[in-house]
Protein backbone atom coordinates (compact mmCIF):
# COMPACT_ATOMS: atom_id res chain seq x y z
CA UNK A 1 0.00 0.00 0.00
CA UNK A 2 2.86 2.53 0.95
CA UNK A 3 4.25 2.76 -2.49
CA UNK A 4 0.92 4.34 -3.45
CA UNK A 5 0.26 6.84 -0.92
CA UNK A 6 0.75 10.64 -2.27
CA UNK A 7 4.22 11.97 -0.70
CA UNK A 8 3.98 13.61 2.74
CA UNK A 9 3.19 17.00 2.58
CA UNK A 10 1.32 16.59 -0.62
CA UNK A 11 -2.85 18.24 -0.24
CA UNK A 12 -5.42 15.88 0.86
CA UNK A 13 -8.54 15.09 -0.67
CA UNK A 14 -10.56 13.27 1.86
CA UNK A 15 -9.49 13.38 5.66
CA UNK A 16 -11.39 10.37 6.14
CA UNK A 17 -8.79 7.92 3.56
CA UNK A 18 -5.70 10.16 2.76
CA UNK A 19 -5.37 12.16 6.07
CA UNK A 20 -1.61 13.95 6.55
CA UNK A 21 -1.20 16.36 9.77
CA UNK A 22 1.78 18.12 7.98
CA UNK A 23 -0.15 19.96 5.53
CA UNK A 24 -0.99 23.21 5.94
CA UNK A 25 -4.75 22.47 5.26
CA UNK A 26 -4.34 20.50 8.51
CA UNK A 27 -2.96 23.62 10.36
CA UNK A 28 -5.71 25.64 9.37
CA UNK A 29 -8.57 23.49 9.95
CA UNK A 30 -7.30 20.43 12.60
CA UNK A 31 -10.58 21.17 14.94
CA UNK A 32 -13.36 21.04 11.60
CA UNK A 33 -11.26 18.11 10.27
CA UNK A 34 -11.35 16.08 14.13
CA UNK A 35 -15.29 17.18 14.46
CA UNK A 36 -15.94 16.02 10.54
CA UNK A 37 -14.38 12.73 11.21
CA UNK A 38 -15.74 12.27 14.99
CA UNK A 39 -18.94 12.35 12.90
CA UNK A 40 -18.74 10.32 10.08
CA UNK A 41 -15.54 7.89 10.33
CA UNK A 42 -14.40 7.91 14.11
CA UNK A 43 -11.43 6.20 13.19
CA UNK A 44 -9.61 7.56 9.94
CA UNK A 45 -6.84 5.94 7.96
CA UNK A 46 -4.02 7.26 5.34
CA UNK A 47 -1.75 5.47 3.61
CA UNK A 48 0.73 8.42 4.04
CA UNK A 49 4.15 7.39 6.55
CA UNK A 50 3.93 3.70 5.87
CA UNK A 51 0.00 3.43 7.20
CA UNK A 52 -1.29 5.41 9.98
CA UNK A 53 -4.90 5.71 12.11
CA UNK A 54 -6.50 8.90 13.68
CA UNK A 55 -9.25 7.66 16.01
CA UNK A 56 -11.23 11.13 16.60
CA UNK A 57 -13.76 9.73 19.98
CA UNK A 58 -12.77 10.27 23.63
CA UNK A 59 -13.22 6.13 24.07
CA UNK A 60 -10.84 5.06 21.27
CA UNK A 61 -8.11 7.89 21.96
CA UNK A 62 -8.66 6.61 25.63
CA UNK A 63 -8.39 2.75 25.01
CA UNK A 64 -5.59 2.66 22.95
CA UNK A 65 -3.23 5.34 25.76
CA UNK A 66 -3.91 2.98 28.65
CA UNK A 67 -3.37 0.03 26.44
CA UNK A 68 0.39 -0.86 26.42
CA UNK A 69 -0.18 -4.32 25.58
CA UNK A 70 -1.23 -4.21 21.52
CA UNK A 71 0.56 -0.34 21.15
CA UNK A 72 4.52 0.50 21.64
CA UNK A 73 5.61 4.28 22.04
CA UNK A 74 8.46 3.28 20.21
CA UNK A 75 7.79 5.51 17.92
CA UNK A 76 5.71 8.87 19.11
CA UNK A 77 6.46 10.95 16.05
CA UNK A 78 4.69 9.65 13.27
CA UNK A 79 7.47 9.79 10.21
CA UNK A 80 8.20 8.31 7.21
CA UNK A 81 11.06 6.07 9.05
CA UNK A 82 9.56 4.05 11.53
CA UNK A 83 11.47 3.32 14.62
CA UNK A 84 11.90 -0.37 14.82
CA UNK A 85 13.60 -2.96 17.21
CA UNK A 86 14.01 -0.23 20.13
CA UNK A 87 11.41 -1.14 22.06
CA UNK A 88 11.28 -1.25 25.66
CA UNK A 89 13.93 1.47 25.68
CA UNK A 90 13.44 3.90 22.97
CA UNK A 91 15.69 6.82 22.04
CA UNK A 92 14.09 9.69 24.53
CA UNK A 93 13.09 7.54 27.75
CA UNK A 94 10.62 7.37 29.20
CA UNK A 95 8.08 9.07 26.75
CA UNK A 96 9.39 6.57 24.31
CA UNK A 97 9.64 3.30 26.23
CA UNK A 98 7.31 0.34 27.17
CA UNK A 99 6.67 -1.31 30.27
CA UNK A 100 8.58 -2.32 32.24
CA UNK A 101 11.73 0.31 31.64
CA UNK A 102 9.27 2.69 31.47
CA UNK A 103 8.86 3.22 34.98
CA UNK A 104 12.74 2.52 36.13
CA UNK A 105 13.21 5.46 33.10
CA UNK A 106 10.40 7.91 34.33
CA UNK A 107 10.70 7.34 38.32
CA UNK A 108 13.99 9.18 37.71
CA UNK A 109 12.57 12.17 36.26
CA UNK A 110 9.08 12.15 38.67
CA UNK A 111 10.70 14.27 41.41
CA UNK A 112 12.03 16.84 39.65
CA UNK A 113 8.64 17.61 38.32
CA UNK A 114 6.46 17.42 40.97
CA UNK A 115 4.21 20.27 42.23
CA UNK A 116 6.32 21.03 44.66
CA UNK A 117 9.35 20.98 42.76
CA UNK A 118 7.88 22.97 39.74
CA UNK A 119 6.65 25.81 42.55
CA UNK A 120 9.81 27.65 43.26
CA UNK A 121 10.79 28.43 39.36
CA UNK A 122 7.31 30.41 39.74
CA UNK A 123 9.03 33.55 40.65
CA UNK A 124 12.02 33.66 38.36
CA UNK A 125 9.31 32.53 35.35
CA UNK A 126 6.94 35.56 36.20
CA UNK A 127 9.96 38.49 36.65
CA UNK A 128 11.00 36.88 33.15
CA UNK A 129 7.52 37.08 31.66
CA UNK A 130 7.02 40.63 32.91
CA UNK A 131 10.53 41.86 31.27
CA UNK A 132 9.14 40.23 27.95
CA UNK A 133 5.58 42.42 28.66
CA UNK A 134 7.99 45.37 29.10
CA UNK A 135 9.45 44.51 25.48
CA UNK A 136 5.87 44.16 24.16
CA UNK A 137 4.66 47.12 25.59
CA UNK A 138 7.65 49.29 24.50
CA UNK A 139 7.50 47.82 20.87
CA UNK A 140 3.61 47.87 20.70
CA UNK A 141 0.57 48.78 19.55
CA UNK A 142 1.67 45.99 17.10
CA UNK A 143 2.97 43.09 18.25
CA UNK A 144 3.17 39.45 17.71
CA UNK A 145 2.15 37.24 20.25
CA UNK A 146 3.73 34.14 19.79
CA UNK A 147 6.98 35.43 18.32
CA UNK A 148 7.36 38.60 20.68
CA UNK A 149 6.28 36.30 23.78
CA UNK A 150 5.04 33.21 23.87
CA UNK A 151 7.97 31.82 22.19
CA UNK A 152 10.56 32.55 24.67
CA UNK A 153 8.73 31.32 28.07
CA UNK A 154 9.31 27.54 27.95
CA UNK A 155 12.59 28.27 26.30
CA UNK A 156 13.65 30.11 29.19
CA UNK A 157 12.60 27.92 32.54
CA UNK A 158 13.63 24.51 30.33
CA UNK A 159 17.39 26.30 30.06
CA UNK A 160 16.99 26.91 33.20
CA UNK A 161 16.38 23.47 34.24
CA UNK A 162 18.72 21.64 32.19
CA UNK A 163 21.84 24.37 32.76
CA UNK A 164 21.71 24.95 29.12
CA UNK A 165 22.38 28.68 27.78
CA UNK A 166 18.69 30.94 27.04
CA UNK A 167 20.63 32.04 23.84
CA UNK A 168 20.48 28.59 22.47
CA UNK A 169 16.91 29.22 21.91
CA UNK A 170 17.13 29.86 18.16
CA UNK A 171 18.61 26.41 17.88
CA UNK A 172 15.95 24.53 20.14
CA UNK A 173 13.01 26.00 17.58
CA UNK A 174 15.38 24.58 14.31
CA UNK A 175 15.25 21.21 16.11
CA UNK A 176 11.45 20.87 17.03
CA UNK A 177 10.54 22.27 13.40
CA UNK A 178 12.96 20.03 11.69
CA UNK A 179 11.52 16.89 14.45
CA UNK A 180 8.35 17.75 15.15
CA UNK A 181 6.27 19.27 12.31
CA UNK A 182 8.21 18.61 9.74
CA UNK A 183 9.74 14.61 10.28
CA UNK A 184 12.01 13.68 7.75
CA UNK A 185 11.25 16.67 5.20
CA UNK A 186 13.77 19.26 6.14
CA UNK A 187 17.51 19.05 6.15
CA UNK A 188 19.04 20.95 8.88
CA UNK A 189 21.04 24.10 7.62
CA UNK A 190 24.94 22.88 7.77
CA UNK A 191 26.00 25.73 10.44
CA UNK A 192 23.35 24.56 12.81
CA UNK A 193 24.56 20.93 13.57
CA UNK A 194 21.82 17.80 14.41
CA UNK A 195 20.36 17.61 18.02
CA UNK A 196 23.04 14.70 18.53
CA UNK A 197 25.49 16.99 18.32
CA UNK A 198 24.40 19.92 20.53
CA UNK A 199 23.75 17.03 23.12
CA UNK A 200 27.15 15.80 22.82
CA UNK A 201 28.43 19.45 23.49
CA UNK A 202 26.48 20.42 26.29
CA UNK A 203 27.11 16.90 27.59
CA UNK A 204 30.45 17.42 27.75
CA UNK A 205 30.36 20.84 29.22
CA UNK A 206 28.10 19.53 31.93
CA UNK A 207 31.23 17.04 32.65
CA UNK A 208 34.22 19.59 32.66
CA UNK A 209 32.09 21.99 34.66
CA UNK A 210 29.30 19.64 36.84
CA UNK A 211 26.37 21.86 37.96
CA UNK A 212 23.28 21.35 40.20
CA UNK A 213 20.70 21.42 37.41
CA UNK A 214 18.76 18.47 35.62
CA UNK A 215 21.64 17.15 32.87
CA UNK A 216 23.92 17.04 36.09
CA UNK A 217 21.27 14.89 37.95
CA UNK A 218 21.32 12.53 35.15
CA UNK A 219 24.95 12.26 34.63
CA UNK A 220 25.28 11.46 38.62
CA UNK A 221 22.51 9.23 39.02
CA UNK A 222 23.56 5.95 40.04
CA UNK A 223 21.73 2.36 40.11
CA UNK A 224 23.54 -0.16 41.81
CA UNK A 225 26.73 1.87 41.78
CA UNK A 226 26.39 2.17 37.95
CA UNK A 227 25.79 5.49 35.78
CA UNK A 228 22.56 5.83 33.26
CA UNK A 229 23.20 4.25 30.29
CA UNK A 230 25.01 7.02 27.29
CA UNK A 231 21.90 6.50 25.30
CA UNK A 232 19.36 6.79 28.21
CA UNK A 233 21.25 9.94 29.25
CA UNK A 234 21.05 11.86 25.78
CA UNK A 235 17.30 10.38 24.84
CA UNK A 236 16.58 11.45 28.37
CA UNK A 237 17.86 15.16 27.94
CA UNK A 238 16.66 15.18 24.10
CA UNK A 239 12.49 14.86 25.52
CA UNK A 240 13.57 17.06 28.53
CA UNK A 241 14.94 19.91 25.82
CA UNK A 242 12.37 19.85 23.48
CA UNK A 243 9.04 17.80 24.62
CA UNK A 244 8.66 21.13 26.86
CA UNK A 245 9.25 23.88 24.00
CA UNK A 246 6.82 23.87 21.43
CA UNK A 247 3.61 22.43 23.36
CA UNK A 248 3.96 25.07 26.15
CA UNK A 249 4.39 27.88 23.65
CA UNK A 250 1.74 26.78 21.89
CA UNK A 251 -0.52 26.82 24.76
CA UNK A 252 0.39 30.40 25.93
CA UNK A 253 -0.35 31.42 22.01
CA UNK A 254 -3.53 29.94 21.56
CA UNK A 255 -5.45 31.26 24.92
CA UNK A 256 -3.67 34.38 23.50
CA UNK A 257 -5.42 34.22 20.34
CA UNK A 258 -8.31 33.02 22.31
CA UNK A 259 -8.48 36.13 24.91
CA UNK A 260 -7.92 38.67 21.57
CA UNK A 261 -10.90 37.83 20.35
CA UNK A 262 -12.98 37.55 23.84
CA UNK A 263 -12.99 40.79 24.99
CA UNK A 264 -15.91 39.05 27.71
CA UNK A 265 -13.27 36.52 29.24
CA UNK A 266 -10.47 38.99 29.49
CA UNK A 267 -12.96 40.94 31.61
CA UNK A 268 -13.67 38.25 33.73
CA UNK A 269 -10.53 36.98 34.47
CA UNK A 270 -9.37 40.56 34.81
CA UNK A 271 -12.40 41.14 37.61
CA UNK A 272 -12.54 37.45 38.92
CA UNK A 273 -8.83 36.22 39.47
CA UNK A 274 -10.17 33.34 41.23
CA UNK A 275 -11.42 31.53 38.22
CA UNK A 276 -7.94 31.62 37.59
CA UNK A 277 -7.70 27.83 38.29
CA UNK A 278 -10.87 26.82 36.08
CA UNK A 279 -9.22 28.71 33.04
CA UNK A 280 -6.17 27.61 32.78
CA UNK A 281 -7.72 23.75 32.33
CA UNK A 282 -10.47 25.08 29.87
CA UNK A 283 -7.67 26.80 27.93
CA UNK A 284 -5.66 23.16 27.76
CA UNK A 285 -8.95 21.48 27.24
CA UNK A 286 -10.21 23.48 24.32
CA UNK A 287 -6.50 24.70 22.75
CA UNK A 288 -5.12 21.19 23.86
CA UNK A 289 -1.77 21.60 21.55
CA UNK A 290 -0.02 18.01 22.11
CA UNK A 291 -1.28 15.10 19.67
CA UNK A 292 0.75 12.09 20.44
CA UNK A 293 1.29 8.48 18.88
CA UNK A 294 2.28 5.22 19.34
CA UNK A 295 2.56 1.57 16.84
CA UNK A 296 0.66 -1.04 17.05
CA UNK A 297 2.57 -3.93 18.26
CA UNK A 298 0.05 -6.86 18.15
CA UNK A 299 -3.13 -7.00 15.94
CA UNK A 300 -5.97 -5.08 17.71
CA UNK A 301 -9.05 -3.56 16.38
CA UNK A 302 -10.29 0.06 17.62
CA UNK A 303 -13.24 1.14 16.53
CA UNK A 304 -14.14 -1.65 14.42
CA UNK A 305 -10.74 -0.82 12.44
CA UNK A 306 -8.28 -3.82 12.25
CA UNK A 307 -4.71 -2.33 12.85
CA UNK A 308 -1.44 -4.41 11.87
CA UNK A 309 1.60 -4.61 13.37
CA UNK A 310 3.83 -1.26 13.37
CA UNK A 311 1.18 0.78 12.18
CA UNK A 312 1.39 4.20 13.05
CA UNK A 313 -1.79 5.46 15.07
CA UNK A 314 -2.01 9.09 15.95
CA UNK A 315 -3.60 9.84 19.32
CA UNK A 316 -5.27 13.58 19.42
CA UNK A 317 -5.92 14.38 22.52
CA UNK A 318 -7.52 17.91 21.76
CA UNK A 319 -10.21 15.83 19.44
CA UNK A 320 -10.57 13.64 22.43
CA UNK A 321 -11.39 16.81 24.55
CA UNK A 322 -13.62 18.43 21.97
CA UNK A 323 -15.45 14.64 22.07
CA UNK A 324 -19.96 15.55 22.95
CA UNK A 325 -20.19 12.66 24.68
CA UNK A 326 -17.25 12.92 26.89
CA UNK A 327 -17.89 17.07 27.81
CA UNK A 328 -21.09 19.14 27.82
CA UNK A 329 -21.23 21.73 25.53
CA UNK A 330 -17.74 20.26 24.27
CA UNK A 331 -17.29 23.08 21.62
CA UNK A 332 -18.50 25.63 23.61
CA UNK A 333 -15.26 27.33 25.44
CA UNK A 334 -16.27 27.82 29.27
CA UNK A 335 -14.20 29.74 31.11
CA UNK A 336 -15.43 28.75 34.35
CA UNK A 337 -15.81 24.90 33.64
CA UNK A 338 -16.08 23.31 37.00
CA UNK A 339 -16.28 19.60 35.58
CA UNK A 340 -12.93 19.13 32.89
CA UNK A 341 -11.40 15.93 32.95
CA UNK A 342 -9.62 17.13 29.60
CA UNK A 343 -6.94 14.91 27.93
CA UNK A 344 -4.35 17.47 27.73
CA UNK A 345 -1.63 15.99 28.76
CA UNK A 346 -2.40 12.42 27.71
CA UNK A 347 -4.16 9.94 29.84
CA UNK A 348 -2.32 6.57 31.29
CA UNK A 349 1.38 5.81 32.17
CA UNK A 350 2.90 8.28 29.60
CA UNK A 351 0.95 11.48 31.43
CA UNK A 352 2.99 14.78 30.55
CA UNK A 353 6.05 14.73 32.95
CA UNK A 354 6.13 18.19 32.57
CA UNK A 355 2.27 18.89 33.21
CA UNK A 356 3.48 21.18 36.13
CA UNK A 357 5.87 23.44 34.65
CA UNK A 358 3.22 23.78 31.66
CA UNK A 359 0.82 24.52 34.01
CA UNK A 360 2.60 26.97 35.82
CA UNK A 361 4.00 28.86 32.53
CA UNK A 362 0.56 28.92 31.34
CA UNK A 363 -1.02 30.82 34.37
CA UNK A 364 2.00 32.89 34.76
CA UNK A 365 2.24 33.77 31.12
CA UNK A 366 -2.05 34.97 30.73
CA UNK A 367 -1.77 36.94 34.46
CA UNK A 368 1.54 38.88 33.09
CA UNK A 369 0.32 40.09 30.14
CA UNK A 370 -2.94 40.53 31.19
CA UNK A 371 -1.59 42.67 34.02
CA UNK A 372 -0.07 44.68 31.44
CA UNK A 373 -2.09 44.52 28.15
CA UNK A 374 -6.08 44.16 29.61
CA UNK A 375 -7.00 45.23 25.69
CA UNK A 376 -5.76 44.05 22.47
CA UNK A 377 -7.06 42.29 19.57
CA UNK A 378 -5.90 40.51 15.96
CA UNK A 379 -4.46 42.93 14.29
CA UNK A 380 -4.84 40.60 10.79
CA UNK A 381 -7.11 37.40 11.46
CA UNK A 382 -5.92 36.06 7.78
CA UNK A 383 -1.91 36.34 9.64
CA UNK A 384 -2.25 34.18 12.58
CA UNK A 385 -0.76 30.81 11.22
CA UNK A 386 -0.61 27.97 13.48
CA UNK A 387 1.66 24.93 13.24
CA UNK A 388 1.41 21.68 11.22
CA UNK A 389 2.73 18.39 13.04
CA UNK A 390 1.75 16.97 15.92
CA UNK A 391 1.82 20.11 18.08
CA UNK A 392 -0.71 22.67 17.31
CA UNK A 393 -0.62 26.15 18.18
CA UNK A 394 -0.01 29.93 16.36
CA UNK A 395 3.54 30.39 15.53
CA UNK A 396 2.36 33.75 13.71
CA UNK A 397 -0.02 35.60 16.12
CA UNK A 398 -0.06 39.52 15.15
CA UNK A 399 -1.92 41.70 17.81
CA UNK A 400 -2.84 44.96 18.22
CA UNK A 401 -2.56 46.50 22.06
CA UNK A 402 -5.51 49.12 22.54
CA UNK A 403 -5.63 52.19 24.86
CA UNK A 404 -2.53 51.66 26.92
CA UNK B 1 -19.86 11.76 52.07
CA UNK B 2 -16.23 9.85 52.20
CA UNK B 3 -13.35 9.74 49.51
CA UNK B 4 -12.60 6.73 47.88
CA UNK B 5 -8.95 6.90 45.90
CA UNK B 6 -7.86 4.16 43.89
CA UNK B 7 -3.84 4.45 43.83
CA UNK B 8 -3.23 1.88 40.59
CA UNK B 9 -5.22 4.55 38.42
CA UNK B 10 -3.51 7.80 39.53
CA UNK B 11 -0.76 8.57 37.08
CA UNK B 12 -0.17 11.99 38.89
CA UNK B 13 -2.25 14.49 36.61
CA UNK B 14 -2.37 16.65 40.02
CA UNK B 15 -5.75 18.13 39.68
CA UNK B 16 -6.83 17.35 42.97
CA UNK B 17 -4.34 18.46 44.78
CA UNK B 18 -4.48 21.69 42.89
CA UNK B 19 -8.25 21.94 43.34
CA UNK B 20 -8.79 20.76 47.04
CA UNK B 21 -5.69 21.05 48.94
CA UNK B 22 -7.07 20.65 51.87
CA UNK B 23 -7.96 16.51 50.94
CA UNK B 24 -4.96 15.47 48.98
CA UNK B 25 -1.33 16.04 49.04
CA UNK B 26 0.97 14.89 46.76
CA UNK B 27 4.03 12.45 47.43
CA UNK B 28 7.56 13.28 46.47
CA UNK B 29 6.81 11.61 42.60
CA UNK B 30 3.64 13.72 42.48
CA UNK B 31 1.16 10.88 43.30
CA UNK B 32 -2.19 11.63 44.97
CA UNK B 33 -2.44 10.96 48.75
CA UNK B 34 -5.86 11.36 50.24
CA UNK B 35 -5.24 13.66 53.40
CA UNK B 36 -8.13 12.58 55.58
CA UNK B 37 -9.17 9.67 57.33
CA UNK B 38 -12.96 9.07 57.42
CA UNK B 39 -15.69 11.39 56.64
CA UNK B 40 -15.09 14.49 54.81
CA UNK B 41 -16.07 17.73 56.55
CA UNK B 42 -19.31 19.26 55.49
CA UNK B 43 -17.66 22.10 54.49
CA UNK B 44 -15.14 20.39 52.13
CA UNK B 45 -17.87 18.37 50.54
CA UNK B 46 -17.91 20.36 47.66
CA UNK B 47 -14.54 20.44 46.96
CA UNK B 48 -14.32 16.52 47.24
CA UNK B 49 -16.68 16.76 44.35
CA UNK B 50 -14.68 19.26 42.32
CA UNK B 51 -11.55 17.10 42.93
CA UNK B 52 -13.61 13.51 41.72
CA UNK B 53 -14.97 15.75 38.97
CA UNK B 54 -11.42 16.75 37.25
CA UNK B 55 -9.54 13.04 37.62
CA UNK B 56 -8.80 12.29 34.12
CA UNK B 57 -8.14 9.10 35.02
CA UNK B 58 -11.76 8.36 37.13
CA UNK B 59 -9.41 7.27 40.15
CA UNK B 60 -11.13 9.48 42.72
CA UNK B 61 -14.83 8.96 43.68
CA UNK B 62 -16.72 10.05 46.51
CA UNK B 63 -19.68 8.28 48.25
CA UNK B 64 -22.04 9.16 50.62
Amino acid sequence: MTGTAPPEGSPVEDWATDFDHTTSAWAADATDIWDDLRERCPVAHSDRFGGTWLPTRHEDISAIAHDTEHFTSQGVIVAPFKPVGLAPVGYAPPITSDPPFHEFARRILLPAFSPKAVAPLEESTRAFCASLMDQVVAAGPLVDASVDYAEHIPVRVIAQMLGVPESDGDRFRGFIHRILEKPGQVAPPEDEGTLINYLEHIIEEHREDPRDDLIGYLLDYRVDGEPLAPEHIDGTIALTLLAGIDTTWSAIGASLWHLARHPDDRRRLIEEPELMTFAVEEFLRFYAPVTMARMVSSEVEIGGCPMAVDDWVLLPFPAANRDPEAFEAADEFVIDRERNRHAAFGLGIHRCLGSNLARMELRVAIEEWLARVPDFELADPDAVRWSSGQVRGPRELPVRIVGG
Amino acid sequence: MQIEFDRTKCVGHNRCYLLAPELFDVDDEGYAVVRIDGPVPASLEAKAQLAADNCPEYAITVVD
